[in-house]
C-alpha cells in the first residue's frame, strides 16, 4: 500500500516515503498509525491487568505465602534490571529524537544501546534468576519441588511470579525484535528521518510499555514483603 | 441536489471488485488470498461465518433431537445399564449418550459464540460497509485487516481440530476446575479449544482497532461525527468493547492453558487457586462481549428501519449515544453471572447496574418504533427482518430483567429460562439482524437481487420456528428444567417436543434463506446501484462497488437519513417522492 517514489533511489528512505493511497496526506497516516498503536498498547495493559488482578487477589488470600516467596527474590538483580530498562527507555526516546533531527549516526547508536539493554535484561533474568531458581525446584504449580517451602500455598506465588515475569520477558523479546527490525531498516534504507519515522516511534512506544509494566512488577514482586 | 459524484458522472469505468483477474482460476485464488481489499475480506468472512453457522446450527438440531424423549435407563440381561425406547440418542450406553450430548452443546456454543456471533457482523458487513459508509477507499490498516482474517482462519482451524479430535465437553464457558482438571480424554481438546478462542481474540482486537482508527481518520470531507450512519456508530461502540475487553479473555485463557498443562494452581482449588476468579475474569470479557454481539445488530436494525420506512431516524443522537452507553455500562455488569457465588452487597450492586443497561436499550427500541410511526413502510424482506428483530429482541431484553433481579434469579438461574433469554437476544437479535442485513445489502455486495417472496417466506418460517423453539423454553425454565441436561422428567416431554419441532421449522427456514442466496448468485436479476432508495454513501457506489469504492472521493452534503429533503441517488425521483412542503413554521417529525 505504500507509495514510494522510485525515480530518486539515491534519496534516503524517509524522503522517498510518501503515504498509503487510502489516506489523504502523510499527517493523517501518521496520526492514524499512532492512534492505532495507542489502542494496541491499551490492549497490552489490559492483558497484564488480569495478572495484576490475580496477584492482588492471591496476595490478600495468602499473605504469608507471598511474603515467603518474595523473600527468595534478590532485590539487587531486580534493581539492576530496572536500571537497565530505564536506561534503554531513555536511549530509545533519544533515537526517535535523532530521527526528527535527521542525525542518522546517533539514531543508530541509541538503537544499538537499547537493543543491547534488552538482551542484557533478558540475560540477567535468565542466568541469575530463572535458571538457579528452577534448578532448586522453585517452580510454578505442581512442578514446584523445593522441600523448604515457607508456606503450603507458595507454589501459587511462584505461578504468579513466573506467569507475570515470563509474559513480560516475552514482551522484552518482541520489543527487541521490533527495534532490531528498525535498526536494519535504518542501516539499509535510512528509513527514518524528520518527515517519516512512524515505525520507529511506535516501536519506541512499545518499548516504553515494556518498561512501564516492569516498573509495576518490580515493587510488587521484589519490594513488598 | 448533491455534489457527490456518481458512477455515471464520467466516462471511464473501473471493474467491480468482483471482476476476476486475467490468468484464470489460480490467479483468482491468489488475488483473493492476498487481497487487502476490505470488500473481498468482508465477503470471505461472510462465507466462513455462514458455513460455521451451519455447523453450529446442525449441532443444535442434534441436541434438540436428542431431547425429543427423556433417556430411560434399564438394565439388560447382562446387568448393564442401557437406554431404551429413546427416539434418538448420541451414544449406545447412557454414559456415552450423556458425554456426546455434552460435546454437542459445547460445539454448538463455542462455534456460535467465538466463530459466528462475535466476529459475525463486524467482520462481515462491518468490513464491507464501514469504508463505503464513510466514503473511504479502505479501512485504515488494510494489511492488518488481512492479517486479522488469517488469524481468524487459524483460530477456526484449532477449533475444528479440537472438534475432530472428539470435541470438548466443558460448555463454551470452560469453567475451571472442570476444564482444568477433569476428563483425561479431553485433555488436549480443552487446550486446543481455548487456544482457538485465544487466537480468535486477536482477530477480534485487530478488527476493532482498525475500525476505531478508520472512523476517526477516514471520514470523507464534510462528514462530521453526527453525519455518520448509525451502523457506523454501532460499529464504533462495538470496536471499543472489542479492544478493551478481549485482552482480558486473552490472559484468562492463557492462564487456563498454563493451568491445564503445568497445573500452576491459579484456578484449581486443590492447589489453593480460586475457580470463581476464573468466572470473574471470564465474564469480565464475556459479558461486554454480549454487547459486541448485539450492538452491530442494533446498528443494522437502525439502517433497515430508516431506509425501508423512508423516514429520518427518530432520535439520531439518542441512538448513537445509547450505543456508547451500552458499551460503557456493559463493562460494569459481569458479576450478574455469579449472583450465587458472591456476597449480598456485591450482588445487589451488580443487579442495580444490570438494570441500567435496560435504559439505553429501551431508548433504542422506542426510537425505532417512533421512526416507523407514519413512515411509508416498504413491506419487503429486510423490513420483515427488522420487525422480527424488534419483536424478538424486545422479548429477549425484557426477560433479562427477571434475571437481573436477585430474588427471581435465584429461581431461574441456570435454567431453560436463561437459555431462552439469551437465544432471544443472540439469535432473535443479532442473527436475525445479520440475516436481515445480508438481504438489505445483498444487492450492493453481489450486484444481484434475491427473490423477494422466497426471502419473505424464509423470514416467516424463521420467525415461527424461532418462537416455537424458544418461547416454550421460558415455560420449561420457570417449571425448573435445568440447562445442559441430556435428560429430564417425563412431565417436561410435551414442551421439549414442541421446542424440537420448532427448531426443525427454524432450521428449514434457514435453508430456504441459504437457497435464496445461492439462487440469486447463479440466476439473480442484476441489481441497480440503489434498489431501496437509501441515502448513505454506500448507495452512491456501484453495485457491486468498483475496486476503490468510489470514482472520486465523495464530499458529503446531506445526512444519511434526510429522506424528506433529498432525492436518493441513482433512483427515479418519481419512485421516491419527497413529502409536500409544509407551511412555514411547521416541522416534519
Amino acid at each position: 500500500m505504500t507509495t514510494i517514489d522510485t525515480h530518486s533511489k539515491r534519496q534516503p528512505g524517509w524522503k522517498r516515503y510518501a503515504f498509503a493511497n487510502h489516506f489523504r496526506n502523510a499527517e493523517d497516516e501518521f496520526d492514524a498509525c499512532k492512534l492505532g498503536f495507542w489502542l494496541f498498547l491499551a490492549t497490552e495493559i489490559l492483558l497484564f491487568a488480569g495478572l495484576f488482578c490475580a496477584y492482588a487477589m492471591y496476595r490478600v488470600k495468602f499473605p504469608e505465602a507471598f511474603a515467603a516467596g518474595s523473600h527468595h527474590l534478590d532485590i539487587r538483580w531486580g534493581g539492576l534490571n530496572t536500571l537497565v530498562l530505564l536506561v534503554s527507555s531513555f536511549t530509545v526516546a533519544m533515537s526517535i529524537r535523532c530521527a526528527q533531527l535527521d542525525n542518522q549516526k546517533w539514531l543508530r547508536i541509541n538503537l544499538v544501546i537499547t537493543i543491547l539493554c534488552a538482551f542484557m535484561f533478558f540475560f540477567i533474568k535468565l542466568t541469575f534468576e530463572y535458571i538457579p531458581k528452577w534448578s532448586h525446584g522453585i517452580r510454578p504449580g505442581v512442578l514446584y519441588s523445593n522441600p523448604f517451602a515457607g508456606h503450603p500455598q507458595e507454589p501459587v506465588w511462584w505461578s504468579v511470579y513466573y506467569g507475570a515475569t515470563g509474559i513480560h520477558a516475552l514482551h522484552v523479546l518482541i520489543g527487541a525484535s521490533l527495534l532490531l527490525w528498525c535498526l536494519y531498516r535504518s542501516l539499509r534504507y535510512k528509513a527514518y528521518g524528520p518527515t517519516h519515522y512512524t515505525m520507529l516511534e511506535n516501536s519506541g512506544l512499545y518499548w516504553h510499555l515494556v518498561d512501564v509494566i516492569w516498573i509495576f512488577l518490580f515493587p510488587l514482586l521484589y519490594l513488598i514483603h | 441536489m448533491t455534489t457527490i459524484p456518481t458512477p455515471h458522472d464520467h466516462g471511464h469505468h473501473e471493474g467491480s471488485y468482483l471482476t476476476p483477474p486475467k490468468g484464470g482460476f489460480f490467479a483468482a485464488v491468489i488475488q483473493w488470498a492476498t487481497t487487502v481489499d476490505h470488500k473481498k475480506l468482508g465477503v470471505m468472512y461472510t462465507v466462513a461465518v455462514l458455513s460455521l453457522f451451519m455447523v453450529g446450527g446442525l449441532a443444535a438440531l442434534l441436541v434438540r433431537v436428542e431431547l425429543w424423549e427423556p433417556t430411560r435407563v434399564v438394565l439388560n440381561e447382562a446387568g448393564e445399564a442401557v437406554t431404551t425406547g429413546q427416539f434418538f440418542q448420541l451414544g449406545k450406553t447412557p454414559a456415552e449418550n450423556y458425554t456426546w450430548y455434552n460435546r454437542f452443546f459445547t460445539i454448538h456454543g463455542a462455534i456460535m459464540v467465538f466463530l459466528v456471533i462475535v466476529p459475525g457482523v463486524p467482520a462481515t458487513l462491518g468490513n464491507f460497509l464501514l469504508p463505503l459508509m464513510l466514503g473511504a477507499k479502505d479501512v485504515a490498516f488494510p494489511r492488518l485487516n488481512l492479517l486479522s482474517w488469517y488469524i481468524y482462519c487459524t483460530g477456526a482451524l484449532f477449533a475444528i481440530l479440537s472438534l475432530i479430535n472428539t470435541g470438548v465437553d466443558t460448555g463454551w464457558t470452560f469453567y475451571a476446575p472442570y476444564s482444568s482438571s477433569h476428563a483425561a480424554n479431553t485433555y488436549n481438546n480443552v487446550v486446543l479449544m481455548t487456544t482457538a478462542a485465544f487466537i480468535l481474540g486477536f482477530s477480534s482486537i485487530l478488527t476493532g482497532l482498525n475500525f476505531i482508527v478508520t472512523i476517526h481518520k477516514l471520514r470523507c470531507p464534510g462528514m462530521g461525527w453526527f453525519d455518520m450512519p448509525l451502523f457506523v456508530w454501532a460499529m464504533y461502540a462495538t470496536s471499543i468493547i472489542q479492544v478493551l475487553a478481549t485482552p482480558v479473555i486473552g490472559i484468562t485463557l492463557l492462564l487456563l492453558i498454563f493451568e491445564r498443562i503445568f497445573h500452576v494452581g491459579i484456578f484449581d482449588p486443590a492447589m489453593g487457586g480460586d475457580p470463581v476468579l476464573f468466572q470473574h475474569f471470564f465474564w469480565f470479557y464475556s459479558h461486554p462481549v454480549v454487547y459486541v454481539m448485539i450492538l452491530p445488530g442494533m446498528g443494522i436494525a437502525s439502517e433497515m428501519i430508516a431506509v425501508h420506512a423512508r423516514k429520518p431516524i427518530f432520535g439520531y443522537r439518542a441512538i448513537a449515544f445509547a450505543s456508547l452507553g451500552i458499551a460503557g455500562v456493559g463493562f460494569l455488569v459481569w458479576g450478574h453471572h455469579m449472583f450465587t457465588a458472591m456476597g449480598e452487597l456485591a450482588s445487589t450492586i451488580f443487579s442495580a447496574l444490570t438494570f441500567f443497561v435496560a435504559i439505553p436499550t429501551a431508548v433504542k427500541v422506542f426510537n425505532w418504533i417512533a421512526t416507523l410511526y407514519k413512515g411509508s413502510i416498504a413491506f419487503n424482506t429486510p423490513m420483515l427482518y427488522a420487525l422480527t428483530f424488534l419483536f424478538l429482541f424486545s422479548i429477549g431484553g425484557l426477560t433479562g430483567l427477571p434475571l437481573a433481579t436477585l430474588a427471581t434469579d435465584m429461581h431461574l438461574h441456570d435454567s431453560y429460562f436463561v437459555v431462552a433469554h439469551f437465544h432471544y437476544v443472540m439469535m432473535g437479535g443479532t442473527i436475525i439482524a445479520f440475516i436481515g442485513g445480508l438481504h438489505h445489502w445483498w444487492p450492493k455486495i453481489t450486484g444481484k437481487m434475491y427473490t423477494e417472496w422466497v426471502g419473505m417466506t424464509g423470514c416467516i418460517m424463521v420467525f415461527i420456528g424461532f418462537n416455537v423453539t424458544f418461547f416454550t423454553q421460558f415455560f420449561l425454565g420457570t417449571q425448573g428444567m435445568p440447562r445442559r441436561y441430556a435428560s429430564y422428567i417425563d412431565e417436561f416431554q410435551t414442551l421439549h417436543q414442541i421446542s424440537t419441532v420448532g427448531s426443525m421449522i427454524l432450521g428449514a427456514g434457514m435453508f430456504v434463506q441459504l437457497g435464496n442466496f445461492l439462487h440469486s448468485i447463479v440466476a439473480g436479476k442484476k441489481a441497480p446501484p440503489n434498489p431501496w432508495g437509501g441515502l448513505s454513501l454506500e448507495w452512491y457506489a456501484d453495485s457491486p462497488p468498483s475496486e476503490h469504492n468510489f470514482h472520486h472521493e465523495p464530499i458529503l452534503t446531506h445526512g444519511p437519513y434526510d429522506y424528506e429533503d433529498v432525492y436518493p441517488p441513482h433512483c427515479d425521483p418519481a419512485d421516491f417522492p419527497l413529502p409536500e412542503p409544509l407551511p412555514a413554521g411547521a416541522k416534519h417529525h
